[in-house]
């Protein structure tokens, strides 16, 4: 390839830049949270909601993210036409042809995928946050006549944010090139774009710059997450 | 007066009774000192008191108010205000410590009293100046307890506990965690709290200590209180023959 194809390659691919970072961020703010919630609807004392929150775990864990994405996406479309094919209407089925007739349904569906399946890992990560604080603090907390909230969030979830950090810091590391995965379901994102530009020049080169892109945006989270560790580097 | 009652209490770990019949009593200004065996159930007597444990059976009245007591076999805690009440009269210092390493020390003395205690900051913080000048760390308000030796920590921990203002202070082996050469700065700190009336509880691996400090010493073994009295009585004229094996032990180190 010319230096001239290579600029247009990678402006191709700036201009697409955008809708990776989306999907990156959506994911990012939306299953940290859920997979707090995922963490305590496992630690629930109520057995039945831990084992179903154990079945979900295995579930998002143990199939490939690839798989997960193409079965979100298109099980809305499929549950609508077996319904059609049945005759069976109603609130559930409008709600899904609403959600299907939806300009965003293709980045909805995505962001479902990624959610549920990154919420999976962190529960998993902050699971073992938790539950490496010593008993001692939750006994020294109650002593001190801390309520169970009090005790939570002024006691445990600092300690639990600097022990989870380097372990969350490598899924999100993980997040940034699972990205790409999205491309399966022909979401114009940068890996896509490359594999297009690629057929069109037969040259492999335009790989090797989408591979940068990640590469450098990994470089920008590491540093992130360094920033962030030492922050939290004032005790021990 | 009795400040601290406690009737025949039991405690059992699945089949494992651990306390099986202990009453005492702890007066107003009164130290109490607690030996015995590894395995005795001194530990475990301690955490009951302080509600880190359910007791199976007995009764605890902590100041006049009942903790619980026995209703057909059953222990029948108070409701949890009162559990509270109960708690916030009593301090509790622990082997490890337990210091919140994310705070630092002016911020681990001032937290229950600012968020359970709801006094305001600048109060709270110029009862910790005091209490760390009486700790003699006066210059440590800003560090983190990392950053302090275990004999710190453990004045630290002191600190924390009396800034509630606790009725009874009790500690759960304030010396094992540290080196033999920082147990004397603690002991000190106990002995200056003796001086000032505070009511204590200590239970301890510190015979000497135990003798010089102590009005009253109670030996557990086996999970009963064998030999109870004044020090002169336990040490000096040991009637029951397994306190006095234990303390054989002791005098021949």
């Amino acid at each position: 390839m010319t230096f001239e194809e290579i600029k247009k390659v990678t402006q191709i691919l700036i201009e697409f830049l955008p809708n990776t970072l989306k999907l990156f961020a959506w994911t990012l703010v939306l299953s940290i949270p859920v997979g707090v919630l995922v963490t305590m609807l496992k630690k629930c004392r109520f057995k039945p909601i831990s084992w179903l929150t154990n079945l979900y775990i295995l579930i998002m864990r143990g199939t490939p993210l690839m798989l997960q994405i193409i079965a979100i996406y298109y099980a809305v479309p499929l549950i609508i036409a077996s319904a059609a094919k049945s005759g069976k209407t109603g609130g559930i089925y409008d709600l899904l042809t609403n959600l299907k007739n939806n300009e965003n349904y293709m980045f909805i569906a995505l962001v479902t995928a990624f959610v549920l399946n990154y919420a999976a890992y962190f529960a998993e990560i902050f699971r073992g946050g938790i539950e490496a604080i010593p008993k001692g603090q939750y006994e020294a907390a109650s002593m001190l006549g801390m309520t169970k909230m009090q005790t939570f969030f002024r006691i445990i979830l600092p300690q639990v944010t600097k022990r989870v950090i380097p372990a969350t810091a490598n899924e999100v590391i993980v997040l940034v090139k699972d990205t790409s995965l999205a491309n399966v379901i022909a979401y114009a994102e940068i890996t896509m774009k490359a594999k297009q530009q690629m057929n069109l020049y037969s040259s492999i080169a335009p790989l090797f710059i989408a591979g940068a892109f990640y590469f450098v945006l990994n470089a920008v989270v590491t540093v992130a997450f360094a920033v962030i560790e030492k922050k939290f580097d004032y005790y021990k | 007066m009795a400040i601290l009652e406690v009737k025949n209490i039991s405690k059992s770990f699945d089949s494992l009774k651990v306390l099986k019949d202990i009453s005492f009593n702890v007066d107003v200004g009164e130290v109490v000192a607690i030996i015995g065996p590894s395995g005795s159930g001194k530990s475990t007597l301690l955490r009951c008191i302080n509600q880190l444990e359910k007791a199976d059976g007995g009764e605890i009245n902590v100041d006049g108010a009942n903790m619980f007591r026995t209703e057909n076999g059953k222990a029948v805690y108070a409701p949890s205000k009162t559990l509270r009440d109960i708690r916030l009269k009593i301090g509790l210092v622990f082997q490890n410590f337990n210091l919140f390493p994310h705070f630092s020390v002016t911020q681990n003395i001032i937290e229950a009293p600012v968020h359970v205690l709801k006094q305001s900051k600048a109060e709270a913080k110029s009862a910790c100046n005091e209490l760390l000048k009486k700790m003699g760390l006066e210059t440590k308000g800003a560090a983190y307890p990392c950053e302090l030796s275990g004999g710190q920590q453990q004045r630290v921990s002191i600190a924390r506990a009396l800034a509630l203002k606790p009725k009874i202070l009790f500690f759960d082996e304030p010396t094992s965690a540290l080196d033999p050469e920082l147990t004397g700065e603690i002991l000190k700190v106990i002995k200056d709290l003796a001086k000032e009336k505070m009511t204590m509880v200590i239970v301890t691996h510190e015979m000497a200590f135990a003798r010089d400090v102590a009005n009253h010493v109670i030996f557990m073994d086996d999970g009963y209180i064998v030999e109870e009295g004044s020090p002169e009585e336990v040490f000096g004229n040991t009637r029951n023959e397994r306190t006095k094996q234990f303390l054989q032990r002791f005098n021949d180190r």
